[in-house]
């Protein structure tokens, strides 16, 4: 009997054609008489706009057209945003601005011509005149009575004010047992940084009236919708195929005005036209991540019990929201307590305009800066009552039995060990031989520093009551005459690798071998519903979208097969290419059950010719995965330099379909994460203008700057779907960030450091080295 | 102006425009898009190729600056559809997601194992250090340069 592919490190479906460059992403795709679209962009990042000279544009060689805002206003929607939160101010988001820029490199003019080339030499013609208003930078500034208002028809920059309360945090403050720890925590801003850029083809025909739009996007189905409304357009009359996808984590689970300007664009002229995006374009104009500073009062007993914690949370939103821009930082409040049954939460969250580029999803999407929260605190506490942390840890966590556990914070935790995974990392660091080894170390003036991360996260986003597009996805299942096996997802993945683990699922369930299962994906055209690929949800939602459609086709090959063999269809079982008694006794080849079903002479009464079924999940509950990461880093007294020493993650994404997968997903989820501890930092300037803006200033981690990462596994399914599968996609950068902070304070721990505001970059640490701290 | 190029062992010959970049030319003109684009500024190593056997960021190089060169792109590595070491070694140990960094990240491998042919883990982070990669963490593509090592070698 062939090994079941459920739990294998089976090779993936994806990578004959990437690893000879035959995969095509949107630069890739060359129309007949396709144009190519260039940006003017604004140098300023609050300002009016006077006129805009556009003549010497317009008679450059190959220009085609040129439109400011003016020229698409009532023409082409508003750039959408989906989150729904009491009382958000949505400010109108035009593709193109119209009388007013709000952030350095929001489109101004758009520029279409023969070549990438000639098109980006006409943008660069186009004058416009700018009026500079005063900018604000600083969500907290711009919270103040005399700040600029971004968007005067708002009145102030307060885009929202969300609260969320479980318990009686107000009681805690009379009990004088308790002691009270504050802190202030800023997590900064990111850029996502796919390696691919944003790319868009838009090719109008105005024979079929027919929009098919080429997008680099995590979510095609959505991004359809949208594109649609925009341009006024049927759904039916819009297409979006998402081609291979070099990268999103986050920043393509969007709709940008780009892509409604390539729209209007193919559309008016009745050409296809191309978009691509340049780097510099991408770290200032794609979504940002992050960006939250955060105020925490923590009650806990003196034996290490956290009894409640209050958090402000101000989220600095950027200029406009994008799709999902306010909903971001809820997700922090909803997750503050991590993995921890800590009674009593206030959470406020208050979502600030400045004149920035959006935040967004970025890979996490507020909950790394939930765990990052939580797990600076139980650190803080062990610093406080001078206790390990692991003991705090311990301490807090509810019992494997508690499950499900309802939080005060509202969401229900389906399944979890955290004791489990936190055992099993401190076993593989070696965590007490770490400790020796630091008090050797420290007599001779070197510091080692130890740093754990037990973190939870919220994954395979959702539940649809809770997600504004609805959380459930489509999964189709159809068998060929000749046997082979087409799979369709209305997910979108693009590296994740689900070409291969959907792959494994249906061979398994249907018995026939991994090379005759075929997945496609990203096409609105082929698939026809989907929400995407974000938040961890592919194989957990999607995945067993497909499982669900394989369910229904085998009950019903199961039909035709008991019908030939004159047995019950609960009797058989699918494997290695037939369909058979347990024992083997009664069997029919998969080839013929398939051929019987689809030639159909001989089908029992009541069952329709044709193997071809699909199915919508809806998940009931969201699952949680979890895990506890050990980072180890030396601190260069001479430079302030961090060096990541060891790393050991052990973490728990539910059933495990593909280590190879899982591993891969956790090893760059901790690149992401150690980038945001050590490295990474988008920095504007008081004037708003950017200062990290091409990859030579934003540091992007390299192969060498990384230690070796040591993953391990623990299982624990949840029984929110059928193939106990939480996710992984986003558990690296849930956990890995403040595991290395905690590590690089525990090891300055002599120089009376509490905390550091990352990245941890060497001049912050050395200037703590040679000059001590004033906390 | 007139360049004649031999790239993956054809010769041709193709009137340019002096500013157009290389990468354009062999994804444009040449109609090879397995080089990428990542950075325009020579950071990530995305449209990584050889020239005349030097691992080259085509995003800063000139068309005409090829003039003569023997160019090796991604599509070029496996002629006879077998597939190189390099690229077997990379699907064996998952060294790659999204697959947009692979090309690049493949080429400089290649010349990283030409000068090196038994590197350490740590001489092949070095080795790599003009390449990005946003999915991998490096972890995988590391052991995947090892895999084609232990192979061309033996």
């Amino acid at each position: 009997m062939a090994t079941p592919l459920l739990g294998q490190r089976v090779k993936r479906k994806e990578d004959p054609r990437l690893i000879q460059g035959r995969g095509h992403y949107v630069d890739d795709i060359q129309l007949p008489g396709m144009l190519h679209m260039a940006f003017t962009r604004s140098l300023h990042a609050h300002a009016r706009i006077g006129s805009i000279r556009v003549a010497a544009a317009k008679a450059a060689p190959g220009v085609v057209a040129v439109y400011t805002g003016q020229d698409i206003q009532g023409q082409l929607g508003w750039v959408p945003c989906a989150a729904g939160i009491e009382g958000l101010k949505v400010p109108r988001h035009s593709c193109l601005a119209i009388d007013k820029v709000c952030y350095v490199g929001e489109p101004v003019a758009a520029v279409v011509a023969a070549s990438g080339y000639a098109a980006r030499d006409a943008a660069d013609l186009i004058e416009v005149d700018y009026e500079p208003l005063p900018a604000v930078v600083n969500p907290e500034k711009a919270l103040a009575k005399e700040s600029p208002v971004i968007h005067e028809e708002l009145g102030d920059n307060v885009a929202f004010v969300a609260k969320l309360a479980g318990g009686d945090c107000a009681s805690l403050e009379a009990d004088k047992t308790l002691k009270v720890i504050k802190a202030r925590f800023i997590n900064q801003r990111l850029a996502p940084v796919s390696m691919e850029t944003r790319g868009v083809v838009a090719n109008y025909s105005p024979g079929e009236d027919l929009l098919t739009v080429w997008s680099s996007t995590q979510v095609p189905h959505i991004l359809k919708t949208q594109l649609a409304i925009m341009n006024s357009l049927d759904e039916a009359r819009c297409r979006v195929i998402a081609p291979e996808v070099g990268g999103g984590f986050g920043s393509k689970l969007n709709v940008y005005g780009e892509e409604g300007m390539a729209c209007l664009a193919s559309r008016r002229l009745g050409r296809p036209v191309k978009w691509i995006e340049g780097r510099r374009e991408n770290l200032q104009a794609t979504i940002h991540g992050r960006d939250q500073i955060n105020e925490l009062e923590v009650y806990v007993r003196p034996d290490g019990k956290v009894v409640g914690l209050k958090c402000s949370i101000i989220a600095d939103l950027g200029a406009y929201h994008q799709l999902l821009t306010p909903a971001i930082p809820t997700l922090t409040a909803l997750m503050i307590l991590g993995c921890y049954n800590i009674p009593n939460v206030f959470v406020q969250t208050t979502g600030v305009f400045t004149n920035k580029m959006a935040t967004d999803a970025y890979r996490g999407a507020g909950r790394p800066e939930a765990t990052y929260i939580i797990e600076r605190v139980m650190d803080l506490v062990a610093h406080e009552l001078n206790m390990d942390p692991v003991d705090v840890r311990m301490k807090n966590f509810p019992s494997p039995d508690d499950f499900p556990l309802a939080l005060p914070t509202g969401v229900t935790y389906d399944t979890a060990n955290y004791q489990r995974s936190l055992k099993k990392v401190l076993k593989a660091a070696g965590y007490s031989r770490l400790r020796k080894e630091q008090e050797r170390l420290r007599k001779k003036g070197k510091y080692l520093g130890i740093g754990l991360s037990t973190y939870v996260e919220i994954c395979a986003m959702g539940p649809s009551s809770r997600m504004p597009a609805g959380g459930w996805e489509f999964g189709e299942v159809r068998i060929d005459p000749t046997g082979k096996v087409t799979v369709l997802s209305g997910t979108s993945p693009h590296g994740q690798g689900e070409e291969t683990s959907f792959a494994q699922i249906v061979a398994d369930g249907l018995g026939i071998p991994y090379d005759d299962v075929t997945v496609y994906h990203g096409d609105t055209f082929q698939v026809p519903m989907g929400i995407g690929t974000f938040g961890s949800r592919t194989t957990a939602v999607g995945g067993t979208a497909i499982y669900q459609a394989m369910g229904r086709l085998k009950k019903k090959m199961a039909r035709i097969a008991a019908h030939q063999l004159g047995v019950k269809p609960g009797e058989l079982v699918f494997r290695d290419r037939r369909i058979e008694t347990e024992d083997g006794q009664k069997s029919i080849g998969f080839a013929e059950v398939v051929a019987e079903a689809i030639f159909a002479k001989q089908l029992p009464p009541g069952i329709d010719p044709g193997l071809h079924e699909h199915s919508v999940f809806e998940p009931s509950n969201y699952t949680f995965p979890f895990g506890a990461h050990v980072a180890v880093v030396e601190v260069d007294g001479e430079t302030g330099e961090i060096r990541l020493r060891n790393y050991y993650a052990v973490d728990d994404c539910g059933r495990v379909l593909n280590p190879m997968l899982v591993d891969g997903q956790i090893h760059g989820g901790v690149a992401q994460a150690v980038g945001q501890a050590l490295w990474e930092e988008l920095v504007y300037d008081e004037n708003g203008q950017l200062i990290t803006g091409s990859l030579m200033d934003y540091a992007v981690p390299k192969a060498h700057q990384f230690c070796w990462f040591e993953t391990q596994n623990t299982e624990t399914r949840t029984p929110v779907n059928p193939l106990g599968v939480k996710g992984v996609g986003e558990a690296g950068t849930i956990g890995a960030t403040p595991a290395v902070v905690n590590a690089v304070v525990d090891a300055l721990k002599p120089f009376g450091v509490r905390h550091i505001d990352m990245p941890l970059k060497p001049e912050k640490i050395w200037r703590i080295l040679k000059q001590g701290v004033r906390n | 102006m007139k360049i004649k190029v031999k790239v993956n062992g054809a010769w041709r010959e193709d009137e340019v425009e002096p500013r157009l970049l290389l990468v354009h030319y062999l994804r444009d003109v040449a109609g090879l898009t397995g080089t990428h684009i990542g950075c325009e500024t020579s950071i990530c190593g995305a449209c990584t190729v050889l020239v005349n056997g030097e691992a080259v960021k085509s995003c800063t190089l000139f068309a005409v600056q090829a003039d003569g060169a023997e160019i090796l792109t991604i599509e070029g590595l496996a002629p006879d559809g077998q597939l190189h070491p390099l690229q077997q070694g990379f699907w064996e140990e998952h060294g790659l997601q999204c697959g947009f960094c692979t090309p690049g990240m493949i080429l400089a491998s290649y010349q990283l194992l030409k000068r090196n042919p038994h590197p350490s883990p740590e001489e092949i982070r070095q080795g790599l250090e003009g390449n990005l990669c946003r999915c991998t963490g490096y972890q995988h593509i590391v052991k995947a340069v090892e895999w084609a090592a232990a192979r061309m070698s033996s």
